[in-house]
């Protein structure tokens, strides 16, 4: 039997990691992979309590944040597309026309 | 016993997928090794005893996010330039949020009153579609919805953003 705590602490290393990889990273598409592994360790998590729990709330967000990540990654993927079209630019850093 | 083993299969190359996603220099590798570490999600979810969950992430993050992430990492052209690995200046900062994220974690998972909880009895839940799918469109029918109403927008919001010229 695999206790709670271990899955706690594996979708914390895995945010902890997704985390390090958008702050660290310049490359924008990297960024974005990380904010992928950012959702899939808090839907880990929210399994992990489905099912210690018995309640099915969790498995219904985590269907529910699936569908947001995919929607999120079709339009970043988009932008990001008009964006190297527009003005060539991979680099998280060369991005600040609205001053961010 | 072979839950614990099979977990710390998993568990291990998901952490080492993860790692490789954030270090590698190259982003198609990167891709390659984030499919791993979604595969290894599916196989945990099937651990957790649900299934249909473990499909939904294989078709869904395997079967169209990481390959709408080859086609557009093939369809620019990587430069040298953004092969380059980490963030040139500002690493002090950086390293001290991480440094105060990490103690939070260690912190808030040590303090926990979760950790050593069993599977609760009483009513089991067998993860099966037909349960998913009860609740999915009766008691969270309208989450459901608003859930379609945004697939629905990206999907125009992605057609718009990659037309060939924004007006």
């Amino acid at each position: 039997m695999v206790p709670l705590s271990w899955y706690i602490i594996l979708s914390s290393v895995l945010f902890i990691i997704g985390t390090a990889g958008v702050l660290l990273r310049r490359n924008i598409l990297i960024v974005l992979m990380s904010v992928e592994l950012i959702l899939n360790s808090v839907n880990i998590n929210l399994v992990a309590f489905s099912y210690y729990l018995q309640d099915l709330r969790g498995q219904v967000f985590s269907i529910f944040v699936i569908t947001v990540a995919a929607a999120e990654v079709a339009v970043a993927l988009g932008i990001l597309i008009a964006l190297v079209r527009n003005r060539g630019a991979i680099n998280v850093d060369d991005i600040r026309t609205m001053k961010g | 016993m072979a839950e614990t083993v099979f977990f710390f299969i998993f568990a291990i190359i998901a952490v080492g997928s993860a790692v490789a996603v954030v270090t590698l220099r190259n982003p198609v590798h990167s891709v390659i090794s984030l499919m791993v570490c979604f595969l290894q999600m599916a196989a945990l979810f099937v651990l957790l005893r649900s299934p249909f969950l473990a499909a939904v992430q294989i078709f869904v993050y395997v079967g169209a996010v990481l390959v709408l992430f080859l086609f557009v990492i093939m369809m620019l052209d990587i430069r040298q330039a953004s092969m380059e690995r980490f963030v040139s200046g500002g690493h002090f900062w950086v390293i001290a949020l991480l440094v105060v994220l990490i103690a939070e974690m260690i912190f808030i998972v040590s303090r926990s009153k979760f950790t050593n909880m069993a599977v609760a009895t009483g009513s089991r839940l067998d993860g099966s579609v037909k349960e998913m799918g009860t609740a999915l469109f009766t008691k969270y029918l309208l989450p459901f919805e608003v859930i379609s109403l945004i697939l629905l927008v990206a999907l125009l919001g992605a057609i718009v953003l990659g037309k060939k010229e924004l007006r």
